[in-house]
C-alpha cells in the first residue's frame, strides 16, 4: 500500500460511504486526515475511530456550496497538520428516478451546487495552497454517470460531466505547478446513499439484483475498493497520471 | 438535403455567432423560427426572417416556460428547439470568482436545462421533437484557461445523454453538436483585446489539423440535420464538428 506518512489528506463528505472508507485507509497510511462535511457528530465518530487505532484525523464542518466553508477547511488542514497533499472531492447528492421533466429548479440546483461547484470551490482554494507548496494531488468523486448517460438522473449526469471536465480542464492548467489532478468514475458502490436510493425503488431486497446484474462483474463494489484507486490516483506512484478519469466500475462502461 | 417546412423552431443566443447562423439556415429551410437572446437586436432580426423574437436570459426558468408556452399558443407546437445560447470565461479555475462560475453556469447549463424541459413536455405530449444541445470540443477534452466553461460543457454532454435516453421511445430526439474553433464573437469576447488576424490565422495553424477556422455556417448545417427527420436514427449523439481538433 502506498505511503502517506506526514501528508495531509482532507476530504469532503468523508463521514460516510467512499469518503469515510478513504479516510480510514488514508489514515492507516500514515496521513493526518482532515474530514470536512456537513454533518459534524457523524465526521466526529469517524475521527474517533481512526484515533482509536493511534491515526491523526479532524472534523471541521463544511459545506461545500459555500465558498467561505471551502476556504476554512483549508486553513484548517493547514494548521492542524502543517499542509495539504491531497485533496479528495467527495461529497455528492443524487436525486434518483426522475426525468430532466420532472426535475424543479431547486432539485437542479442543490445537485449541480454540491456536486459541480463545491469541488470547483473546494478545488480552488487547495490548488492555489498546493501550487504554491510545490505540488499536490487533487481526486475528484465523479461517477460512471459523468461518462455515459443514465434513465432517471438528468441532473446528476449533467453535475458529473462537469465534475470530469472541470478535472480535465484544471489538470491542464497546472500541469507544470506539480499539482496532478484526476478523476474516479465508479459504478454502483455499497454505500448508505445507493442503499437509501434502493429503499426508495421499492426495497434492497427487490432493487440490489437489478444493480448487481447491470455490473459485468456481476456485483456491485465495496466502499473500499474505490477508497483504494483514490488512494492510488493521490500517491507518487501515480506521478504521471493527470487529468485522467479513472473508471471503477466493474466493466460497466467498457461496452 | 434536410427539408423543415412546417416545422417550428426555437433558437436560443440567435443574435450572433452558431446561434444566428442555426436561425438563418432553419428558416431558410422552412421552418418558422422563434428567436431567443438577451440581445433587442433580435427583433429586426426575427422579422427579416418572418419569425418572432423574445428578448430575455435563460437563465430566468420562468422566462423559458414563457417562451415555450407562447410558443405552443401562437403556432401549435415546438417541434426542433437549438440550445445554442452560450458565455465564456477565461480564466484558470484558481482565477475564476464565484460570481463568474454561477454566470456562467446559469447560462450554459441551467439555461439549457430549463428550455429543455420546457420544450419537451409538450413533445412528449405530442410524440415528435428534436432538441439541438450546443456542446464544444472542451466538452470533450479539457480546455486550459477555460476551466468553469468545460465543465458547463461536459455537463451539456451528458444532460444531452441522459435526456436522449429518458425519452427514446417518445419520438423525442435530444443530440448535441461539438463545434471547435469557429469564427464567431466569442472568441474575441472577455479578452482585453479582440484576436488579430495574423494570431487568428496562428490558432488555425497551430491548433486545427485543416489548418483553418470554422464558418459558423459549417455548424448550423449539422444542427439543421439534426433537427431534421434526416437524423431520425440519431439521438444521445455528440456530433463533433472541429475539423480534426480531437481526432487526435
Amino acid at each position: 500500500m502506498s505511503d502517506f506518512t506526514d501528508k495531509a489528506v482532507l476530504i469532503t463528505g468523508g463521514n460516510s460511504g467512499i469518503g469515510r472508507a478513504a479516510a480510514l485507509q488514508f489514515a492507516a497510511a500514515g496521513a493526518g486526515v482532515l474530514i470536512a462535511a456537513r454533518r459534524l457528530d457523524e465526521s466526529q465518530a469517524v475521527v474517533s475511530e481512526i484515533e482509536a487505532t493511534g491515526g491523526k484525523a479532524h472534523a471541521v464542518a463544511c459545506d461545500v456550496r459555500k465558498s467561505a466553508d471551502c476556504d476554512a477547511a483549508v486553513e484548517a488542514c493547514l494548521e492542524r497538520f502543517g499542509g495539504l497533499d491531497v485533496l479528495f472531492n467527495n461529497a455528492g447528492i443524487i436525486y434518483r428516478d426522475i426525468s430532466a421533466l420532472e426535475t424543479t429548479d431547486e432539485q437542479w440546483a442543490q445537485t449541480m451546487a454540491v456536486n459541480a461547484t463545491g469541488t470547483f470551490l473546494m478545488s480552488r482554494a487547495a490548488v492555489a495552497v498546493m501550487a504554491a507548496r510545490g505540488g499536490g494531488a487533487i481526486v475528484n468523486n465523479a461517477s460512471y454517470f459523468g461518462v455515459v448517460g443514465g434513465r432517471g438522473v438528468a441532473a446528476y449526469s449533467a453535475a458529473k460531466g462537469a465534475v470530469v471536465l472541470l478535472t480535465k480542464a484544471m489538470a491542464l492548467d497546472h500541469a507544470r505547478q506539480g499539482v496532478r489532478i484526476n478523476c474516479v468514475c465508479p459504478g454502483s458502490v455499497d454505500t448508505p446513499m445507493l442503499r437509501g436510493e434502493m429503499e426508495e425503488m421499492g426495497g434492497i431486497a427487490a432493487v440490489r439484483p437489478q444493480f448487481e446484474e447491470k455490473h459485468p462483474i456481476g456485483r456491485i463494489a465495496t466502499p473500499q475498493e474505490i477508497a483504494a484507486a483514490v488512494l492510488y490516483l493521490a500517491s507518487d506512484e501515480a506521478g504521471f497520471i493527470t487529468g485522467a478519469a479513472l473508471p471503477i466500475d466493474g466493466g460497466l462502461t467498457a461496452g | 438535403m434536410s427539408d423543415l417546412a412546417g416545422s417550428v423552431a426555437v433558437i436560443t443566443g440567435a443574435a450572433s455567432g452558431m446561434g444566428n447562423a442555426s436561425a438563418v439556415l432553419l428558416a431558410e429551410r422552412g421552418a418558422q423560427v422563434v428567436l431567443v437572446d438577451m440581445n433587442p437586436n433580435i427583433a429586426p432580426f426575427a422579422t427579416e426572417l418572418e419569425g418572432v423574437a423574445h428578448v430575455g436570459s435563460v437563465a430566468d426558468s420562468a422566462f423559458c416556460d414563457g417562451v415555450i408556452a407562447a410558443t405552443e399558443e401562437s403556432a401549435g407546437a415546438v417541434d426542433i428547439l437549438v440550445n445554442a445560447a452560450g458565455t465564456i470565461v477565461r480564466a484558470d479555475a484558481v482565477d475564476t470568482s464565484d460570481e463568474d462560475w454561477r454566470r456562467i453556469f446559469s447560462v450554459n447549463i441551467d439555461g439549457l436545462f430549463y428550455m429543455s424541459r420546457a420544450a419537451a413536455r409538450g413533445m412528449v405530449a405530442r410524440g415528435r421533437g428534436s432538441i439541438v444541445n450546443f456542446g464544444s470540443i472542451w466538452g470533450d477534452v479539457g480546455g486550459p484557461g477555460h476551466s468553469a466553461y468545460a465543465a458547463t460543457k461536459g455537463a451539456v454532454h451528458q444532460l444531452t445523454k441522459s435526456m436522449a435516453l429518458e425519452h427514446a421511445r417518445h419520438g423525442v430526439r435530444v443530440n448535441a453538436v461539438v463545434p471547435g474553433e469557429i469564427r464567431t464573437p466569442m472568441l474575441s469576447s472577455e479578452r482585453d483585446r479582440p484576436p488579430t488576424e495574423d494570431e487568428l490565422h496562428a490558432l488555425a495553424d497551430r491548433a486545427v489539423p485543416m489548418g483553418r477556422l470554422g464558418d459558423p455556417r459549417e455548424v448550423a448545417e449539422v444542427v439543421a440535420f439534426l433537427a431534421s427527420d434526416a437524423s431520425s436514427y440519431m439521438t444521445g449523439s455528440l456530433v463533433t464538428v472541429d475539423a480534426g481538433y480531437t481526432a487526435r
